[in-house]
C-alpha cells in the first residue's frame, strides 16, 4: 500500500430544481410522479421536436461554476453525445463537450494531505482542481419488473430532459476521506445556491469516482498518470463513496503488487457485498461522435452578465466558517457545523451578533446551539441568548467555592473515592452528582469534573 | 370554374364569394382522384378536408388571410392526427401527436390541408425516386423526374392538384423541383421560418418554403410563415414585413450580380443562353447587371455532403423502433448509406478531417457572399444545371442529388434566401432562374422576382401532356 499513491477524480451530477425541464416546458420535478405524465414531444424525442434551452438552468450552472472558483467561458455551446440506450429517446444526449459553461476551478480541503501523497497535477497542497462544470439533460428511467408474470422493461420519461449539471474534478484527490469531503462540499455549495435538492436517495445528486494507483517508485521518473482508470458507479451516499474508494485502493494495490495489470472498466458499488463489482469493460474507448448541437445557437455571455451573476452569489460556507472563527471566536469544529447549511449559518450569524452585544461568550452560545440541537428556524433567537446569559450569570464560577464543594463531596463519599482509585473511573459521576447537589446545580459540571480529576490523581 | 387558379385568384374569388371553400376543396379532390395515380404527387389525402371547408363561413380576412383555402403539405411536416411518413415505410403508420409550427400557422390563418405530398424518403434526394412509395412524375412529361425532395408538392402545384404547397429545402429541395416543374419555389433565410415539427434532415440547413404558381403567392404564404417561434431556438427575432408590399415596385437602380461561375463548363449551352437572356430582362427593367466572380459552386458539394450526412446520421438515430414506427430494418438503401457516411465523418480521428474542415469551408462561402453583397443587392444564376432528367437516372448514382443541387448548395450552406422562377424551356421542359440575396433579404428577392415575372410570361405556360 505504501508504495502506491491513489489518483482519484470525481464526477458529480446534480439535477437542477428549475421549474421546467432543460429544453422544454414540462415540469422538472419528477420525483414520485406517475410514470410518463410529464412529457411532451421534445423530451420524448418525437420526430420534428426541437430543444429550446432553459435560461434559468444556464444561469444556475454558471453560478455554480463561479461558486467553484471557475472561469466562466464567454462563449459556450451545446453538443450532441451519441449512444444508443432505450432511456435516451433521441439516440443522443444534449450535453457540452468542447466549450463547457465553466472550467478551471478549485475547491479547498480543510486539511492538507500528507506531503508524501501530494504531487497533484496543479495543486501541490490543499486544493483540488475542478476541470469543468457543464450542463446537460437527464435521461429517462428504466424499470425492470415483472408484470402479469412476464419480465418486462419499462421506460419512464418524466426524468428525460431534466437539467443536469456535471462537475468534473481533476484527478487530484488522494484519499477516500478527501473524496468524501470534496463531495460533501459540493453538496453544501449547491444547497447554498438553492439550485438543487442534491438528495442522493432521490438521485438528484449522483457520485462517480475514477480511481487508479500510481507507483511511488515509477512516479519519480515519470509524472504521467497511470495508464488505466477504474470508474465506480452506483454510489448513493458519502459513506459508500468512502468505502468504495478504500475497497478499490486495496483491490488495485493487491493486483499491482502481484504484478498484474488492472483492466480499464466500470465497476459498481454493491452495498450488500460491501465491494465493487465489474459492470462493463472500457478497454475500447466509446466514440460518442460529439458535434455541435445545430438546433441551439451558441451562447455568448457578456462581462456585465457574469458580473451580475457573481453579485447574486450568496456567502459560501468557506467564507462563513472563516467569519465564525475570526469574527466571533467560535472554535473551528463548531464553525463548520454552523456553516453546514445556509439557514443555520444565517441564523447563527444573528445569534452570535446578539451574543456579542449581550457580552455572552460566543463559543459557548455556538456550543449550546449545536449540542442541544437548537432549531434556530423555530427558536426565538433573542431568547436563546438571554436564556444562556441567565444560566451563566447564576453559575458558580469562583474556583475557591467550587474546590470547597468538591472537598465536601469527597468527604461525604469515601466509597466512591476508593472505587475510583481502584480504577472504577465511572464512580466519579457519584462525586460530580454530590458536588452539584451541594451547589444546588449552580456549578458547572464540566469544571467540577476537571477539579475532581485533578484532586483524585 | 376557371382552372389553374393562383392563390391570389382563389383569395379574390372567395372574397367576392364567387366560389365557396367547399367547391374549391372538392375541385382539387376531384383533380387528385383523376390524376394522382398517374403523377403520384400525394401519399395521403385528408379525408377531413371537405368537412373543414363546410365549417368555413367567412371569406379570407385580415385575421385569417387563408380562410377556406386548400393547401398541399410535404409529408415531412407533422400533421396532428393525419398520417406523416417522410416517404419512409418506417413511419408507414405514424400518426403525429402534434402539428409542425408551419402547419399550425397555416391552419391558424384558415388554410385547409388537402393532403400530404410525396418526397424522397427522409428528404434524401433530388428526384423523389428514393421515396418508399414510388417516384412522383413530372407533369410536363411523365417520363421525367419532378425533382426533389419536395417533388410531390411541386408536381401537385404544376398539375393544379393544389393552388399552392409547402416544401422544405436543405439544398435545392424547394427551388430544384420548382425549376423542373415550371413553378415558383421560395427558400427563405435559415431561421426565418420555424423547423419545429419538420422531421429533421440537415438541422443546420433545413428551411421550410412555399411552392406556388406566382411570386406573389409565395409572398402571401411567407407573410403567414415567417417569424420567431418559441419552439425553435434557431428562428430569428428580426422583424417580419408584409412581403407583398414591394412586388410592384420595379427594380430600377438595383445592383444585380450575374454569378458567372454558376454557368458550369459542362452545362448545355441552351440553358446558359436562357439564363443570360433572363439577365437581360433585368437590365431592361433598369437594374444594373454585372458578371460577378464567386467561389466555384462545385466546392460546396463536399462541404454540403459532409455537413448534411453528419447531421442525418445523428437525426435518424431516434428511429430505433422502441417507441413508434418500424425498426431500423425499414431504412432503405439511401438512408443507410447516409447514416454510414455521416457516422464515419463524425467518428473520432475523422472529425477534424471531415466535419470540422467542412465547417471551415462553409465559413469561406459565407464570407465570400458577404463580400459580394457589399456591392450587390442580389445575385442571379440558373437554379439547376439542366432540365429534368428521365426517371430511373438516379439508379446506382449515390451522389445524384448532390450533383444536381450543386447550384443551390452554396446559398443553402450560407443560410441565404433564394427563389426559383420559370425562365424558359429546353426540349419542352422548364428551366428555373435562381434569384438570391443576403440573409433576411426576402423582401428584395421577392421584389426582383416579381418584376421579372411581370415582364415575362414563362410562369403562364402550363403542362399540356395531361388529359
Amino acid at each position: 500500500m505504501k508504495n502506491y499513491t491513489p489518483i482519484i477524480g470525481l464526477e458529480i451530477h446534480v439535477e437542477l430544481r428549475t421549474h421546467s425541464k432543460m429544453f422544454c416546458g414540462c415540469p422538472g420535478d419528477h420525483f414520485g410522479k406517475a410514470p410518463n405524465t410529464q412529457t411532451c414531444p421534445v423530451c420524448l424525442g418525437l420526430p420534428g421536436a426541437l430543444p429550446v434551452p432553459n435560461k434559468k438552468a444556464v444561469e444556475w450552472a454558471l453560478m455554480l461554476g463561479l461558486a467553484l472558483n471557475c472561469k466562466v467561458n464567454k462563449e459556450s455551446k451545446f453538443d450532441r453525445k451519441h449512444y444508443f440506450y432505450p432511456d435516451l429517446p433521441k439516440g443522443y444526449q444534449i450535453s457540452q463537450y468542447e466549450e463547457p459553461l465553466a472550467s478551471h476551478g478549485w475547491l479547498k480541503f480543510s486539511n492538507s494531505p500528507p506531503r508524501r501523497q501530494a504531487g497533484n497535477l496543479q495543486f501541490p497542497n490543499n486544493k483540488v482542481g475542478i476541470t469543468r462544470v457543464h450542463l446537460e439533460e437527464d435521461t429517462g428511467k428504466l424499470q425492470h419488473i415483472t408484470l402479469d408474470g412476464e419480465k418486462v422493461s419499462l421506460v419512464d420519461f418524466n426524468r428525460s430532459g431534466v437539467p443536469l449539471v456535471e462537475i468534473v474534478s481533476d484527478p487530484g484527490i488522494r484519499s477516500a476521506g478527501q473524496a468524501k469531503e470534496y463531495a460533501q462540499k459540493i453538496q453544501q455549495i449547491v444547497r447554498y445556491l438553492e439550485i438543487s435538492d442534491s438528495d442522493m436517495e432521490k438521485g438528484s445528486m449522483r457520485l462517480e469516482a475514477n480511481i487508479s494507483l500510481q507507483n511511488q517508485k515509477a512516479k519519480g521518473k515519470n509524472q504521467k498518470l497511470p495508464d488505466y482508470k477504474v470508474e465506480v458507479k452506483n454510489i448513493n451516499s458519502f459513506r459508500f463513496l468512502e468505502k468504495a474508494i478504500n475497497y478499490e485502493i486495496e483491490r488495485q494495490a493487491k493486483l499491482l503488487s502481484q504484478g498484474k495489470k488492472i483492466s480499464q472498466e466500470t465497476r459498481g458499488w454493491s452495498e450488500k457485498d460491501q465491494k465493487t463489482v465489474s459492470q462493463r469493460s472500457k478497454e475500447t474507448a466509446a466514440d460518442y461522435r460529439y458535434f455541435p448541437e445545430p438546433d441551439i445557437p451558441p451562447m455568448e455571455f457578456s462581462e456585465s452578465f457574469i458580473k451580475d451573476l457573481k453579485k447574486r452569489l450568496p456567502d459560501l460556507p468557506d467564507k462563513l466558517v472563516k467569519e465564525f472563527i475570526e469574527k466571533y471566536s467560535v472554535r473551528e469544529e463548531y464553525a463548520k457545523i454552523l456553516a453546514s447549511d445556509k439557514n443555520t449559518a444565517k441564523l447563527g450569524q444573528k445569534v452570535l451578533e446578539i451574543a456579542v452585544k449581550e457580552g455572552v461568550k460566543t463559543d459557548d452560545v455556538a456550543g449550546i446551539i449545536i449540542n442541544q440541537k437548537v432549531n434556530l428556524v423555530k427558536a426565538n433567537i433573542a431568547k436563546i441568548v438571554s436564556d444562556i446569559k441567565k444560566t451563566q450569570s447564576g453559575k458558580i464560577s469562583d474556583s475557591g467555592t467550587l474546590e470547597k464543594m468538591v472537598e465536601d463531596a469527597i468527604k461525604l463519599n469515601p466509597k466512591a473515592v476508593e472505587d475510583y482509585k481502584k480504577g472504577k473511573t465511572q464512580s466519579i459521576s457519584v462525586l460530580i452528582g454530590a458536588a452539584m447537589r451541594l451547589s444546588s446545580d449552580k456549578a458547572d459540571a464540566k469544571s467540577v469534573k476537571e477539579i475532581l480529576e485533578k484532586r483524585l490523581q | 370554374m376557371k382552372s389553374d387558379l393562383t392563390l391570389k385568384e382563389v383569395i379574390d374569388l372567395l372574397k367576392k364569394r364567387e366560389i365557396s371553400s367547399v367547391e374549391l376543396v372538392e375541385k382539387y379532390l376531384r383533380a387528385i382522384r383523376k390524376l394522382n395515380k398517374k403523377l403520384n404527387a400525394y401519399l395521403t389525402v385528408n379525408d377531413k378536408a371537405v368537412n373543414l371547408a363546410k365549417s368555413v363561413k367567412l371569406p379570407p380576412n385580415e385575421k385569417k388571410p387563408l380562410l377556406g383555402i386548400p393547401i398541399a403539405i410535404k409529408d415531412i411536416f407533422l400533421t396532428k392526427d393525419l398520417r406523416t411518413t417522410a416517404s419512409s415505410k418506417l413511419l408507414d403508420n405514424y400518426i403525429p401527436q402534434y402539428s409542425a409550427t408551419v402547419v399550425e400557422r397555416l391552419e391558424r390563418a384558415g388554410a385547409i390541408i388537402l393532403g400530404k405530398t410525396n418526397l424522397d424518403a427522409w428528404c434524401h434526394g433530388s428526384s423523389t425516386e428514393t421515396s418508399d412509395y414510388g417516384p412522383t412524375k413530372n407533369p410536363w412529361n411523365i417520363n421525367h423526374l419532378p425533382g426533389g425532395s419536395s417533388g410531390g408538392s411541386a408536381a401537385a402545384v404544376a398539375a393544379d392538384l393544389a393552388p399552392c404547397a409547402m416544401g422544405t429545402e436543405t439544398a435545392g429541395s424547394v427551388r430544384g423541383p420548382a425549376a423542373w416543374c415550371g413553378i415558383v419555389g421560395l427558400k427563405p433565410t435559415y431561421g426565418r421560418v420555424s423547423r419545429y415539427g419538420v422531421i429533421a434532415m440537415g438541422s443546420s440547413l433545413d428551411t421550410p418554403g412555399p411552392l406556388t404558381k406566382t411570386v406573389e403567392d409565395s409572398a402571401i404564404l411567407l407573410n403567414v410563415l415567417a417569424g420567431k417561434d418559441p419552439y425553435d431556438a434557431t428562428t430569428s427575432n428580426i422583424a417580419v414585413y408584409d412581403y407583398t408590399k414591394n412586388l410592384n415596385k420595379g427594380i430600377k437602380g438595383l445592383k444585380i450580380g450575374f454569378a458567372e461561375d454558376y454557368l458550369l463548363p459542362r452545362m448545355e449551352s441552351n440553358v446558359k443562353d436562357i439564363v443570360k437572356r433572363a439577365a437581360k430582362v433585368f437590365t431592361n427593367l433598369g437594374a444594373k447587371v454585372d458578371y460577378v466572380k464567386t467561389l466555384d459552386p462545385r466546392l460546396a458539394i463536399s462541404v454540403y455532403t459532409v455537413v448534411q450526412r453528419s447531421e442525418v446520421s445523428s437525426n435518424l438515430s431516434r428511429y430505433d423502433g422502441v417507441r413508434y414506427g418500424g425498426g431500423r430494418e425499414y431504412f432503405a438503401q439511401e438512408a443507410k448509406r447516409r447514416i454510414m457516411l455521416g457516422t464515419f465523418t463524425l467518428s473520432k480521428g475523422y472529425q477534424d478531417k471531415y466535419y470540422k474542415k467542412a465547417q471551415k469551408v462553409r465559413t469561406l462561402f459565407i464570407n465570400d457572399f458577404e463580400k459580394i453583397f457589399k456591392n450587390y443587392d442580389l445575385l442571379i444564376g440558373p437554379t439547376m444545371p439542366g432540365p429534368a432528367p428521365k426517371l430511373g437516372i438516379t439508379k446506382g448514382q449515390a451522389m445524384f442529388g448532390e450533383m444536381a443541387d450543386v447550384l443551390t448548395e452554396p446559398t443553402s450552406i450560407s443560410g441565404l434566401p433564394g427563389i426559383s422562377v420559370p425562365c424558359g424551356f429546353v426540349d419542352g421542359l422548364p428551366i428555373g432562374l435562381d434569384i438570391f440575396g443576403p440573409q433576411f433579404s426576402e423582401m428584395k428577392v421577392l421584389q426582383a422576382a416579381s418584376a421579372y415575372e411581370i415582364a415575362t410570361d414563362w410562369h403562364k405556360q402550363k403542362p399540356v401532356t395531361l388529359p
